[in-house]
């Protein structure tokens, strides 16, 4: 018997490594600064933003607002910007349409799952309860401890260590998939952005790199 | 309409193809090199913590194709499964023109003289098959400076008393030291070792027409955009297309080798870039697709002569796969040691390769490639939380404040790891898939026990206030990057793939140059071995053409 775990196979089937979700052109240096600047005057206060309507290609409001409260107690805001603040909830509803399109069903369930779990210990939705009662419901997650019956479907733990990761990945990743958001988590670590030299095409003057030859499929 | 037939084919652009490749090409044989993976490009594959060669969360950067070259690995306990290119089970390493040189860390390490002679000097250990290179490293030791200085190295190992001999400095000297190196050197001192600054397939001063190193953090796994990193894309093949004697076709995997009646190989039969199936006869076919892929293309090239598969007389072809282990460990100091200078790997110590009491062989240690904050993030010393406040505190706290030191392991080689064609899965071809099984010898854990160890101390030394032992305690199967010995060298065609001048025992016009012929990998980054055993081969394929019975 074999397992295939990829079970289902990536929206564009011709080259799957493309990630639809990329933009088409990359930022342009000049557009990347003003953008750092402007944000920076602006926010001084790092809130999360609320999610605007009819924005998110992969979950439903309801579901946003869980994603977001839960990814906001993985990296939560306090002197630096949070998960939310940084488009970590953009970057997992993007990636979920791509790349991690094998784990679409693992998110719709786990969400149901959080908020069965959430009305067993607390009688209200994740999204109204306290910080800690949140991180509470967090850890009985982590532990597989966590009430419903979704839980019986698919691993709590499983859900958890899912979400952490790919929190962790939209924090730290790089900003053109669309989370750590002007560079937010580099900042927080005083790291420099990356080089822009790559943007340059290949046939530019300093390049020693023979062409690639054009493949016509 | 037929493809025109040339001397020599050579399958797989890697760091062994790349370089027979180029020193046949300019011998004025002609060559035609097929790659199955596509140029890379730093303007298409940038910077991205998430999607690169080391780091495969978005996919691996470099190939191999993640929808169509799927393999089987079968875990420990017997389980098989189906894995793609960025699942760790695949232990991938790379499929582009450049093969891993384009991405890898370029460590250029020459292998010690003992290292060629493992059994002689400390018999087999029990279920290894652990035997003596067939050559020596004064056969090589001409090569290795080729490969340094056509490649391009940069390092300084004088203070190493440990190296083999060697007739010539390096090419480039090291870069000016990082703060870890700051670090790490004087400790190392202290403690009576010798530490020296690691050889590097990097330009640090401008070399070859390309520039020198702009130090940024994204090396390992990566494609450098200044072009300063050298593999065998922009050196050796480079060379190889402006001679006007080699082609290079991109896009085009190999299924199968065939033979002549009189059971020499006559041709190649390979997948174009329009997936339409092409035949190409040679004088000469140089196999060099990687450690595991060299094997399966040989597992899946049986003839009347070879049932079991091209070479695979005696069962050995695909057996004793092994890699390296990594083990060492992470410190945390009370004052910031990070300094974000790429590449980061700089510093490092032989004095534990051999000569460990009650060990067989050793490793060398160094300090890491610059931490990404992904994989920091994943490396939260053991009780530390990875998510909630507690995490941003240690990211915060920490991560401008930790070194890690690692070392590869000598693996002792075990027959029953292996690859094998898979009976049922087959790849976007239809060509059967690598099948990966078996694991490591147990003598890797104490191995890595020992590096552990050392790095602790070293860490301690330099004034760590924490440290975290990042150490193996399992046996698995080891292969991923450092893949090699499924092809194994030696004089007895019974208990090897091929003889000492990577020839297939019992073929005459066939090659097998890759990290596949190594016997025993020492406890060192295997490249730079893979590139001087590509020009030690060359050498004497170009000796014997003229006259030989190489056509
Ligand atoms: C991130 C990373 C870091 C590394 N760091 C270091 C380091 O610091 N030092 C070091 O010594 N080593 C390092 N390595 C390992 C090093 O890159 C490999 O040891 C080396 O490239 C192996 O050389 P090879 O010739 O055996 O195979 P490869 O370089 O893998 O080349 C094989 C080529 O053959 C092609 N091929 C395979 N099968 C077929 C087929 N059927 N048809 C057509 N083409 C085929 C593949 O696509 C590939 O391009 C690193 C590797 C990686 C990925
Ligand atoms: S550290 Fe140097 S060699 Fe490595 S990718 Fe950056 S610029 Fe290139």
């Amino acid at each position: 018997m074999y397992v295939d775990r990829r079970v289902a196979p990536p929206i564009l089937s011709v080259s799957g490594f493309m990630d639809p979700s990329l933009p088409a052109k990359p930022m342009t240096r000049r557009f990347f600064l003003r953008v750092s600047s402007a944000t920076l005057l602006a926010a001084p206060l790092f809130q999360p933003l609320p999610a605007l309507a009819g924005t998110w290609r992969f979950f439903d409001e309801t579901e946003a607002a869980t994603i977001v409260a839960l990814c906001e107690r993985i990296v939560p805001a306090d002197e630096d910007p949070g998960a939310t603040w940084a488009g970590v909830v953009q970057f997992i509803d993007r990636k979920l349409t791509g790349y991690y399109h094998r784990y679409q069903q693992l998110y719709r369930l786990g969400l149901q799952g959080v908020h069965q779990s959430s009305l067993a210990l607390f009688g209200k939705a994740f999204v109204d309860l306290s910080g800690v009662q949140q991180d509470d419901l967090l850890r009985k997650l982590e532990s597989n401890q966590a009430p419903g019956n979704i839980w019986k479907q698919v691993s709590a733990t499983e859900f958890f260590d899912r979400l952490v990761d790919h929190t962790i990945q939209g924090f730290y990743g790089g900003p053109r998939h669309g989370g750590n958001r002007d560079a937010v988590s580099w900042r927080m670590l005083g790291l420099p952005t990356a080089p822009v030299r790559s943007r340059r095409p290949l046939t530019a003057p300093w390049s020693t790199t023979p062409n690639p030859p054009t493949i016509k499929l | 309409m037929k493809i025109k037939h040339v001397n020599v084919v050579v399958i797989g652009s890697g760091a062994g193809g790349g370089v027979v490749a180029k020193e046949l090409a300019e011998a004025g044989l002609d060559v035609v090199l097929l790659e199955r993976g596509r140029w890379v490009t730093p303007d298409q594959e940038r910077k991205d913590d998430l999607r690169n060669q080391r780091t495969t969360v978005l996919g691996p950067s470099c190939g191999p194709d993640e929808d169509k070259e799927p393999r089987v690995f079968v875990d420990p306990e017997g389980r098989e499964q189906i894995v793609w290119p960025a699942d760790g089970a695949y232990n991938n390493n790379a499929a582009c023109v450049g093969g891993g040189t384009v991405s890898y860390g370029a460590m250029a390490w020459r292998y010690m003289a003992q290292d060629f002679q493992m059994k002689s000097l400390y018999g087999v250990p029990a279920g290894s098959t652990l035997d003596d290179w067939p050559i020596t490293y004064a056969d090589l030791e001409p090569f290795y400076e080729k490969a340094e200085n056509e490649i391009g190295v940069s390092g300084d190992v004088t203070p190493d008393p440990f190296k083999a001999p060697r007739r010539h400095p390096l090419p480039m000297p090291p870069l000016p030291d990082s703060r870890e190196t700051q670090i790490l050197k004087p400790a190392a001192q202290r403690l009576g070792w010798h530490p020296f600054y690691i050889p590097m397939l990097r330009n640090t001063v401008p070399y070859n027409g390309r520039p020198g190193c702009m130090r940024c953090r994204w090396c390992c796994g990566f494609v450098c955009e200044c072009d300063a990193k050298n593999g065998t894309q922009n050196t050796v093949i480079r060379t190889a297309l402006a001679s006007g004697h080699c082609e290079l076709r991109t896009h085009c995997i190999v299924a199968g080798i065939t033979l002549d009646t009189k059971g020499r190989a006559k041709a190649v039969e390979y997948f174009d870039a329009q997936n339409h199936r092409q035949t190409q006869t040679a004088d000469l076919v140089v196999v060099s697709g990687g450690a595991i892929e060299s094997a399966r293309l040989l597992l899946n090239s049986p003839s009347a002569l070879f049932p079991q598969g091209l070479g695979n007389r005696f069962d050995w072809v695909g057996r004793n796969l092994q890699g390296h282990a990594y083990s060492g460990a992470f410190g945390l100091f009370d004052h910031d040691v990070y300094d974000d200078l790429g590449p980061g790997a700089e510093i490092a110590i032989c004095d534990f390769n051999h000569g460990n009491p009650g060990l067989v062989g050793g490793m060398l240690l160094a300090n890491e490639f610059c931490r990404l904050p992904y994989q920091v993030a994943n490396m939260a010393p053991l009780g530390i939380p990875r998510w909630g406040k507690a995490h941003k505190d240690y990211m915060r706290t920490w991560f401008r404040r930790s070194i890690v030191i690692m070392g590869p392991s000598q693996e002792m080689p075990v027959f029953s790891s292996r690859v094998q064609v898979d009976p049922k899965v087959k790849d976007y071809w239809g060509i059967p898939v690598a099948r990966l099984s078996g694991v490591d010898h147990p003598h890797n854990i104490e191995l890595c026990k020992f590096a552990s160890d050392k790095a602790e101390l070293w860490l301690k030394e330099a004034g760590a206030i924490q440290v975290t032992r990042r150490q193996k305690t399992q046996s698995w199967l080891s292969a991923g990057q450092h893949q090699a010995g499924t092809c194994r060298m030696g004089n007895d065609p019974k208990t090897s793939v091929v003889d000492k001048h990577c020839k297939l025992h019992d073929v005459d016009n066939l090659f097998v140059v890759d990290a596949s012929v190594h016997a025993n990998n020492g406890g060192f980054n295997p490249v730079l071995t893979i590139m001087a055993v590509a020009y030690y081969a060359s050498d004497y394929i170009k000796r014997a053409w003229p006259g030989g019975g190489l056509r």
